[in-house]
């Protein structure tokens, strides 16, 4: 039973973009892929995904900008879970450009996936987030 | 060097030729023809003989500085309006300081906090005589009331000044979630923009009725089509009940539209609309004057429909959607930049976008004719089923709203209905792509090249959001602060009064160098902020 | 601190009760998961339960319950009290997933510090009410209270979970037939308070009413919970102005010691306890006979055996060899 568990994710604009059609559209696909995904939705900080992290006790996060803003608030939420001392990998959704993946990577976060990314490439990214951490 | 803005005659040059010389007619097929109610070919007899479209590039990135000088490349390429994107924050209402503002200063558009931001980003542009688009809704007031500032400390009367501010607050609660206050509140603001516009600045639209981000955010072609409409309708209603006539102010209402890849359904969603609102228009709000009843629109090729895979592609999709627009009888055009899906637009893939239009005014020859797809059976029946699928969407906003369009989208919007509407298309359409029943070429079709080099992306550095704070700082050091709190009293007293417009207590302020976030957090302490119903 | 992965169970519970929200979150989904850890956590919490006013909430979609919810914790918050919600969202019957929006239609009660947890019903019915009991208790030794458990919809699950309960409260909105769609799933029976949410509308008054006259029938026909203190209050709110919410904050208050003064909180609690033995017996025995069935199939259901006879017969025959010689 304990290995049917769905995954828990938490999924969450960061920042003040309200284009949430993206996200959305992650939701479903992730509900899909049999997770669980707590939603949050628009205009979320790093400490309101901290909360929602911490009492829903979620194995994954995804944040998702389309703003430019990736260079900067990626490596903020990696840096605000690990401050926490919550080992929860970060996936990044939105326009990210390939030269910034290396970038990313080393500043810790676990995955990046751009705009019309297909369904299977969105949970497998989150289940290869998920693995890499271990439970 | 031919002179591209002067269109040829048909006494003199080449006239109105095909390219091998046939000489053909301003318009063909029966009436109602163009310029005739209800306008379904266009607005005009002569269509784009008379004037080609105007060519709008939107543009907006970094300090005022680096979009101005945006700006002055672009019109020395042969642009003919401004269109100006403000960053985050700007959109929001914050200040470039504020908390939230972290890693979004400049970053997908231009940074204004006050009017000495706004003087920068028009700095050797003579406002007098170029028009200009703000895209801006939540704080739209308040931009406008910079940038009358900004003209009149230039000596440009606001009388003279031309061009298109957003302020279309409703498709934000429906799709952009861009708003600050409740849906009430601000559309008082948009209300007392029509209303100072009307009085004072006879030639500027004082809202773009947008349904391009409703369609970015995956709605249907028809519903793009039904919920602006319904907008446009909302704010008829309300300007009517704050007392204005709607011939006063209906021909300054202006519209803004998606082109996407569907070819015959983006014109026949072109066609329709304006058959309905001139219906509407004449029928419904009692409007007699002409330019009341005409749809004008600007059109934005569809960003959403550009890949990160083979980006050389979207050229030509861009191509092909500004041809939609074009023979869907256009006022204006902006062309995505093809690099738009992986970064902001660079100057070069700006510049392809703007030939892009140019090759369609000046070399295909379909800027002779007007409307010269009407008539086409498919074409017809297009129409036809875009403006019955609009339709139903008003009947069913009439039931929520109790025989009120503007009561039926408040609704609408309270519940989540219009935002569930377009979730629902969003899922659907990806789920067609996944499953192959839709091909995206290079996405999920014809991959081979999608390794290819890429080509240099525009950034923005943290340089700028550092460049933005110690400007706002040094201008905050140099205001009247006792001036500044007595312009922010005013403005509250006259918030707390639904009857007097907010503009010129706004002018007041902008001018004594209040910021965007100050005015706006005024604001919030009478109108509330607003939270939606969240619809997955 | 160590990482609550690095924990025992013991020490897991130790720091819940501390007012560890990270243990507490963990202990939560031990008990979600089922198996052992569960029954590990149940062992290390149920002797310190009790303290928790245990309150259930259901309504159908679009009822306005985690608005509700939300300015009610709110308020709760505000005085000086420690709510949790443990807000119960339906999986995908297709493919397990589920997309569980509780925080974000209550995200003022997030930002104002209320504790809430979302689960999804994960399929099976049975699953739920051998948790939501489980969970419950963790929150109760965390120092939650009330604890609200927050449904949706109105099937039997709902119903069961939200009868598990020291006070129940259904909410129902007016013009959607609510009330007559609560009547057919039994929320009346189980009802000890009820919400007209929405009640700034013109038609609320029918809804009332409609209530009044189903609670008149229910009385004459015996129906009711067995162990109501009396007949259930019927609160008028507007969740998004929060009108009534106070109102309904001391009904509810006024319930818990109604069954106090009528020394009916234990006997519920009683019942309860009983109906959890029951959940698990039936999930043991069912899942034992799974087994069985499996076993008994894979061991003597070959096609030599089967050809000749109706399928019917042949299950017979399996069945008499499986109950008279079950260690088999």
């Amino acid at each position: 039973m304990a290995d049917a568990t769905p995954v828990r994710v938490v999924l969450a604009k960061l920042g003040l973009d309200g284009h949430d059609r993206g996200l959305k559209v992650v939701a479903r696909m992730l509900r899909d892929g049999g997770m669980e995904v707590i939603y949050l939705g628009l205009r979320q900080t790093t400490s309101s995904i901290i909360d929602a992290v911490e009492q829903e006790d979620a194995d994954v996060v995804g944040i998702s900008m389309l703003n430019a803003g990736h260079l900067t608030l990626g490596p903020l939420m990696v840096d605000a879970l690990a401050d926490a001392g919550l080992d929860v990998p970060v996936v990044i959704g939105g326009i990210v450009p390939d030269e910034d993946l290396p970038t990313l990577a080393a500043a810790g976060v676990a995955g990046v996936l751009g705009p019309g990314s297909p369904a299977a490439d969105v949970v497998a990214c989150v289940r290869a987030a998920v693995a890499g951490r271990g439970r | 060097m031919a002179n591209p803005d002067s269109r040829p005659d048909s006494d003199s040059g080449p006239g109105f030729r095909t390219l091998s010389g046939i000489p053909v007619d301003s318009v063909y097929g029966d009436g109602p023809l163009p310029g005739e109610f209800p306008y379904t070919r266009g607005v005009h007899a002569e269509m784009y003989r008379s004037r080609l479209w105007t060519m709008r590039m939107f543009a907006g990135f970094g300090t005022a500085g680096d979009t101005n000088a945006r700006f002055h490349e672009l019109l020395r390429a042969g642009g003919t309006g401004l269109s100006t994107a403000f960053d985050m924050p700007t959109l929001m209402g914050r200040d470039s300081d504020h908390s939230w503002a972290l890693g979004e200063v400049g970053r997908a558009g231009v940074a204004v906090d006050t009017v000495e931001d706004m003087v920068d980003l028009f700095a050797g542009i003579d406002l007098g005589a170029v028009s200009t688009s703000m895209t801006i809704n939540g704080p739209a007031p308040i931009l406008l009331a910079m940038y009358v500032a900004v003209a009149e400390e230039a000596g440009v009367e606001r009388a003279r000044l031309s061009g298109t501010l957003q302020n279309d607050i409703l498709k934000e609660y429906q799709a952009q979630k861009e708003y600050v206050f409740p849906p009430r509140p601000s559309v008082r603001l948009v209300t007392d923009v029509i209303r100072f516009t009307t009085a004072e600045m006879p030639r500027w639209n004082p809202v773009s009725i947008s349904g391009y981000h409703i369609r970015e955010a995956g709605s249907t072609a028809a519903h793009e089509l039904a919920f602006t409409l319904a907008n446009g309708f909302a704010y008829v209603e309300a300007a009517m009940a704050a007392g204005l006539a709607v011939d006063d102010f209906a021909p300054r209402l202006s519209f803004f539209f998606n082109s996407h890849n569907d070819f015959f359904e983006e014109v026949g969603k072109f066609r329709a609309a304006r058959r309905i609102w001139a219906t509407w228009m004449r029928d419904r709000y009692g409007a007699t004057d002409e330019r009341s009843l005409k749809l004008r629109f600007h059109t934005q090729t569809a960003g959403v429909s550009l890949t990160a895979q083979q980006p050389e592609v979207n050229i030509a999709r861009v191509a092909l959607q500004a041809m939609a627009g074009v023979m869907g009888g256009t006022q204006s055009l902006h062309t995505d930049s093809h690099d738009e899906a992986l970064a902001l637009p660079s100057e070069e893939a700006a510049r392809i976008a703007l030939r892009t239009q140019q090759v369609i005014a000046h070399e295909t020859g379909v800027a002779h004719v007007a409307d010269p797809l009407g008539g086409s059976h498919y074409v017809e029946w297009m129409t036809d089923e875009m403006e019955r699928r609009a339709t139903d969407v008003f009947v069913h906003l009439e039931d929520l709203g109790g025989g009120s369009i503007l009561e039926g989208v408040y609704a609408g919007i309270e519940s989540g209905w219009f935002a569930g509407e377009i979730a629902d298309a969003a899922y659907r359409y990806e789920r067609e792509v996944n499953a192959g029943e839709r091909i995206v070429v290079g996405v999920n079709a014809f991959t081979e090249g999608n390794d290819a080099e890429r080509a240099k992306l525009l950034r923005i550095g943290q340089d700028t959001e550092d460049l933005q704070l110690k400007r706002l700082a040094g201008v905050k050091q140099a205001r009247d602060d006792r001036a500044v709190a007595d312009s922010l009293r005013r403005i509250v007293a006259d918030a707390g009064d639904p009857t007097t417009n907010l503009m010129p207590a706004l002018m007041d302020s902008v001018r004594v160098r209040t910021t965007v976030g100050e005015i706006v957090e005024a604001l919030e302490g009478v109108f509330g902020t607003y939270v939606e119903q969240a619809v997955i | 601190m160590a990482p609550v992965a690095d924990r025992t169970v013991p020490e897991l519970v130790a720091a819940a009760r501390g007012g560890e929200l990270r243990a507490t979150a963990r202990l939560l989904t031990f008990v979600e998961r089922g198996g052992d850890l569960a029954e590990q956590v149940a062992e290390a919490t149920h002797r310190h339960v009790g303290n928790a006013h245990v309150i259930g909430l259901t309504g159908p979609p679009g009822s306005g319950k985690s608005t509700l919810t939300a300015v009610w914790t709110i308020q709760l918050a505000e005085e000086g009290r420690r709510p949790a919600v443990l807000a119960v969202d339906p999986s995908s019957p297709l493919t397990g997933g589920a997309i569980l929006g509780d925080r974000v239609r209550m995200a003022a009660a997030t930002a104002a510090g209320v504790f809430i947890r979302s689960m999804a019903t994960r399929g099976h019915a049975g699953g739920l009410a051998l948790a939501v009991p489980g969970m419950v208790r963790v929150l109760d030794i965390a120092g939650f209270d009330p604890v609200i458990v927050e449904t949706v919809g109105v099937g039997q699950v709902e119903v069961d979970v939200t009868a598990a309960t020291d006070t129940a409260v259904v909410v129902v909105t007016p013009g959607m037939g609510d009330a007559v769609q609560a009547n057919k799933a039994g929320l009346l029976e189980v009802a000890d308070l009820f919400a007209v949410n929405k009640s700034d509308r013109p038609d609320a008054v029918d809804v009332r009413r409609d209530l009044e006259l189903m609670l008149d029938l229910s009385k004459l026909t015996g129906h009711g919970r067995p162990d109501a203190v009396a007949r259930p209050t019927i609160v008028s709110t507007v969740a998004t102005t929060g009108r009534g919410v106070a109102e309904l904050a001391d009904a509810v208050d006024s319930h818990l010691a109604a069954l106090l003064n009528a020394g009916l909180l234990e006997a519920r609690r009683e019942v309860r306890r009983r109906a959890e033995v029951r959940s698990h017996l039936e999930h043991l025995v069912l899942a034992a006979s799974a087994a069985a069935v499996e076993a008994a199939f894979g061991a003597a259901a070959d096609a030599a055996e089967t050809a000749d006879e109706p399928p019917g017969v042949t299950a017979r025959r399996l069945a008499e060899r499986l109950l008279t010689n079950p260690g088999s």
